[in-house]
């Protein structure tokens, strides 16, 4: 099982839960398991064409997966992948 | 009559009531202030006799109270820059010195707006995530509203920055991991705890503040927007609002519209809008950045998309500029106009002197540059730069022998 973070927007879909466990071996894969376990949590990741939308973050252990290899990105056993949106600076 | 009641998300427009939110909770989007003109009254005289701050543009500023939280802040000299416009070849230059504000940087400006607004809406702590300019900022508002202030940074900052901090004496809490981190942290923590953190979930008011550089130029030139501007890039908050400050005052008739053109600085190694501009893609791609411009290293930029539609549709240009390039753009205007910037004027002056270079700017037109920080705060990126000390024995003998150069 793979750990995700849920941001705090979405957790009104995932009966308040910040973190849930999911199955898949890619980004892509955990995404489709988050999409079909909470109904309504896939329009808010992506847009009418089913690209996520470009102020979605998605981290697997803190890096980018635009910097990795993006919904392809492996994922294992305990690593940990968050949700966030982007942050303004400082 | 309320000047401004909802916040509307810059992506799908949904709109939320005006209070401390932190993104669209639909898309993400970055969420702004929207406010009603029409009920708005601000004139060229109601400015100039307003208060010697940058609170004379206060109806069109994101809160409602009488009484600010204020240090001071902006109006900050506008500088005809004679000799840097022979060096550049430029025919009329300006420098708006933001680097005098009460804590050095221009951050003060959205700080004063963020702080102000976070009493209003009843918060008792003020916070942000930082490194650097905004924590100086916030710890110096917090204490003067007289707010719990908590300032998260990196556990491993620079001493010369925890000073700039700690001396306000805020909650100063270092965390073990990069500054991505920390902002990360604070966003969690602003669904836990109930605080107003300024560039979290009062960043709507916050970045309302940074259009005080728009109209402040435009007064100072005379009610008149000057014809190109270069603004260095972190997030790219700061050149959209300097755009939507102009378009405000074009709107309401304060100035004639100009058809400012828009040019974007950034630090190599720091730089994905100027690469998207460069490429002329209209994908923003996160980098990981590496660059002694610390205030302007983010690599994923909340609202980069914004800055290069600014930057396209103004027909204006961006580039960026590597550390040696900023270390020879503080020098030079250091040693031109006599004003010692940190890093991001560097940057900003690297970046002008590039575009003139390549024909991008039009050396013809009106040119303002913002240097938003001061030199003072990033001393190690000049300490080997300064002008040696030349020591002699205290007689008029020693003086000759020693220093041939004085005739
Ligand atoms: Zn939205």
């Amino acid at each position: 099982m793979i750990k995700v973070k849920i941001p705090q927007p979405l957790r009104n879909l995932t009966d308040g839960k910040d973190e849930v466990s999911l199955e898949g071996n890619e980004i892509g894969e955990i995404l489709l398991e988050l999409e079909k376990k909470y109904p309504g949590i896939k329009e808010r990741l992506r847009d009418e064409e089913g690209k996520l939308r470009r102020f979605i973050n998605i981290f697997v252990n803190g890096d980018d997966i635009r910097h990795l290899e993006g919904e392809a990105t492996p994922v294992e056993e305990r690593d940990e992948v968050s949700i966030l949106p982007a942050i303004a600076g400082g | 009559m309320k000047k401004f009641r909802n916040l509307q998300c810059r992506e799908c427009g949904r709109r939320f009531p005006a209070e401390a939110v932190y993104v669209c909770e639909y898309c993400f989007g970055p969420l702004e202030v929207i406010y009603d003109y029409g009920s708005i009254d601000i004139s060229r005289d109601s400015i100039l006799e307003g208060p010697l701050s940058l609170w004379r543009y206060k109806p069109l500023l994101p809160v409602h109270t009488d009484s600010p939280v204020t240090i001071g802040e902006g109006l900050t000299p506008l500088l005809r820059a004679g000799n840097l416009e022979k060096e550049l070849g430029l025919k009329e230059l300006y420098i708006k010195n933001d680097s005098v504000n009460p804590t050095f940087s221009f951050k003060d400006r959205v700080v004063t707006v963020a702080v102000s607004r976070a009493r209003e809406l009843g918060f008792d702590t003020v916070a942000c995530a930082s490194t650097g300019n905004l924590a100086c900022s916030v710890a110096a508002y917090g204490k003067k509203a007289g707010l719990k202030t908590v300032v998260f940074i990196p556990a491993d900052l620079e001493k010369g920055k925890v000073l700039g901090a700690g001396i306000y004496q805020p909650r100063l809490v270092g965390v073990r991991g990069d500054y991505d981190q920390v902002n990360r942290l604070c966003g969690e923590l602003a669904g836990t705890f109930k605080w107003g953190f300024v560039n979290v979930n009062l960043r709507p008011y916050y970045a309302e503040g940074s259009k005080t550089l728009g109209f402040e130029v435009a007064e100072q030139l005379g009610f008149r927007a000057p014809r190109q501007v270069v603004v260095p890039m972190a997030s790219g908050s700061l050149l959209t609002k300097i755009y939507k400050g102009l378009k405000e005052f074009e709107e309401l008739g304060i100035i004639e519209e100009a058809g400012t053109r828009f040019f974007g600085a950034q630090a190599s190694g720091a730089d994905p809008i100027a690469e998207a501009v460069r490429k002329d893609e209209d994908i923003i791609r996160p980098v990981k950045v590496k660059t002694i411009a610390k205030s302007l290293a983010i690599g994923n930029p909340a609202d980069g998309y914004y800055a290069w539609d600014v930057i396209k549709k103004s027909g204006g240009y961006a580039a960026s500029v590597t550390d040696d390039e900023i270390v020879e753009g503080i020098k030079l205007l250091a040693s031109t106009e006599g004003v010692f910037t940190e890093t991001a004027g560097g940057v900003t002056v690297g970046v002008l002197k590039k575009l003139v270079e390549n024909g991008k700017i039009d050396p013809e037109l009106s040119v303002v540059i913002y240097i938003t920080g001061n030199g003072l705060k990033t001393q190690e990126a000049v300490e080997k730069s300064v002008s040696k000390i030349e020591e002699i024995e205290p007689s008029l003998k020693s003086f000759k022998e020693s220093c041939p150069w004085a005739v």
